[in-house]
């Protein structure tokens, strides 16, 4: 293999699993209607992570802890019929944003480190960067697979699934719980305020095209992956930022599928 | 485990609640209930909207949860971590299911959630499941509706879909929430038929909720009032002529 390809392995390895993780949780989160979570542990996890670096503590830990704080406070708040979930939303939101803020204005010296926690650098990616994700796709799929049952009937109607004896609140956490893992393990490769794009817009889009979970789940890690590896090749030929290369390209699918979607002509007609 | 092998708790009550009081922050939809329904009941539960109908189900099955007292059932005491186990005995058929029209779940597939509580967890769903599935949809007459998404249905086929998932669970208890309302003449006596029949066949307990009267089958047994969050009659059905009753459960409704 060319040099100048070899150094493609890694991001290419970065793209297919990003993606591959962010579009099957994505199916959790578009489904059960509650894209402000993933918009809350994004944000959460940046700030973890920025907390870190002033801290000299390993970002991603801090990352994955605020990350888990997150997921546990929404939780409860998302249940709790007398907080409107996008109060909650803009609460926790403004907290983790003025942690971030606050960590980052604190920093002394080049703030570079930082700043890539919110654009990322696929390009960049590190071995143990790798191994987090390829750890989180394997835990992502691992539960998908396990609980593949009990997932769709909370996805269906999370009411029903807890009426027929299926421990609803349990796996609904360990949901969140995932999506939070899979944020963290994305964080140094699409960044922390880009993430949460690429949860809603792959299976916003799949969401357009099927009536069938399966398909939806792999229309979406496909578009997910899609998404990265476009973002990847610009990125590489033409030196834009990854991240936002990669939003875009997510979005545009999106758009495709709405434009061409058999439901919204069902639906219009 | 099937309705026939229910021995465990033989003689006991079906329900028994004891005592039992639901507040949501300061407002109480429940206050101080005792009352037992028997196996093999036909129990409507009447009142005027708002009274507390729907919590009373509710923590039939555990989805409420109450402030104070106890609920028993099939003779066991029900705890938050009996009612998990518990709950795969009772079927239910809420008001309402809003389900996108977009959503990707077939009327199968919603039909088949019945049985994920009863197989348990890291199982898969067998061909006997499925089997059970059709065969529940076949009576309830929704055979055609099986590869629809669930979100596009009439109001009358959601229902008897919800029937046939509760149904799916081999239930001992089958609670029903105003499962005829918003349903035109023809379809309220369709799903009344398919309820009887069920009860019939499977020797279940029914709870049923409504508050149009004319909507309780003749088979229907026992009346629950409830008004205010209070119960406030328990009785054979010969109260549903009492003209006295019926008065005052329904004057000045809120």
């Amino acid at each position: 293999m060319p040099p100048e390809l070899a150094v493609l392995v890694k991001p290419l390895a970065a793209a297919v699993l990003g993606g591959l993780v962010c579009g099957v949780v994505g199916v959790w989160v578009v489904l059960m209607n509650i894209p402000f979570v993933g918009v809350a542990m994004s944000h959460a996890a940046f700030a973890g992570a920025v907390t870190g670096l002033l801290l000299g503590i390993n970002p991603l830990l801090v990352a994955a802890v605020f990350c888990l704080a997150a997921s546990l406070l929404i939780g409860p708040m998302a249940e709790r019929a007398d907080i409107e979930p996008n109060v909650s939303l803009g609460i926790i939101f403004s907290v983790v944003l003025g942690f971030a803020f606050l960590a980052i204005g604190l920093m002394r010296g080049p703030r570079a480190e930082a700043l890539n926690m919110i654009w990322g650098s696929i390009l960049l990616v590190s071995t143990p960067d790798l191994v987090l994700m390829a750890g989180a796709t394997g835990a992502v799929l691992l539960f998908l697979g396990l609980f593949y049952k009990e997932i769709q009937a909370v996805l269906y109607n999370r009411e029903i699934a807890r009426a027929v004896g299926i421990p609803e609140r349990a796996l609904f956490f360990a949901m969140l719980v995932l999506c939070g893992l899979s944020v963290t393990a994305n964080l140094s490769t699409i960044g922390g305020l880009l993430i949460f794009s690429l949860i809603v817009n792959p299976p916003s889009a799949a969401f357009q095209l099927t009536y069938k979970l399966k398909t939806m789940y792999l229309l979406s890690a496909l578009f997910g992956i899609l998404s990265c590896l476009v973002g990847l090749l610009v990125s590489w030929l033409t030196d834009a930022p990854a991240g936002a290369v990669i939003i875009i390209t997510s979005s545009a699918v999106f758009g495709l599928a709405l434009l061409f979607s058999p439901k919204r002509r069902k639906l219009v007609s | 485990m099937g309705p026939g092998t229910k021995d465990a708790g033989r003689g006991t009550e079906a329900v028994s609640l004891h005592s039992v009081t639901v507040s949501y922050r300061e407002h109480i939809a429940l206050r101080d209930v005792t009352l037992d329904i028997g196996r093999g009941d036909f129990c409507g539960v009447i009142g005027p909207n708002g009274a507390g109908k729907t919590t009373l189900l509710t923590i039939i099955n555990g989805l409420g949860r109450i402030h104070t007292g106890t609920v028993d059932i099939m003779g066991e005491r029900a705890t938050g971590t009996s009612f998990g186990r518990l709950r795969r005995r009772i079927g239910y058929v809420a008001q309402q299911e809003r389900v996108d029209p977009r959503a990707p779940i077939s009327c199968l597939e919603a039909v088949l959630v019945g049985r994920c509580g009863r197989a348990g967890l890291l199982r898969r769903l067998e061909q006997g499941d499925r089997e059970r599935a059709r065969q529940m949809m076949e009576l309830t007459r929704t055979s055609h509706l099986a590869a629809r998404p669930v979100g596009q249905l009439s109001g009358g086929e959601a229902r008897k879909i919800a029937l046939a998932r509760a149904l799916v669970q081999e239930p001992e208890i089958l609670l029903l929430d105003e499962p005829t309302s918003n349903l035109d003449p023809r379809a309220v006596r369709e799903l009344s038929e398919l309820v009887v029949d069920a009860y019939r066949r499977f020797n279940l307990t029914v709870v049923m909720v409504t508050h149009q009267l004319d909507h309780l089958p003749p088979v229907a047994n026992r009346i629950i009032m409830v008004k205010n969050a209070r119960v406030t009659f328990t009785g054979d059905r010969t109260a549903l002529d009492d003209a006295r009753l019926m008065a005052e459960l329904f004057a000045d409704a809120a």
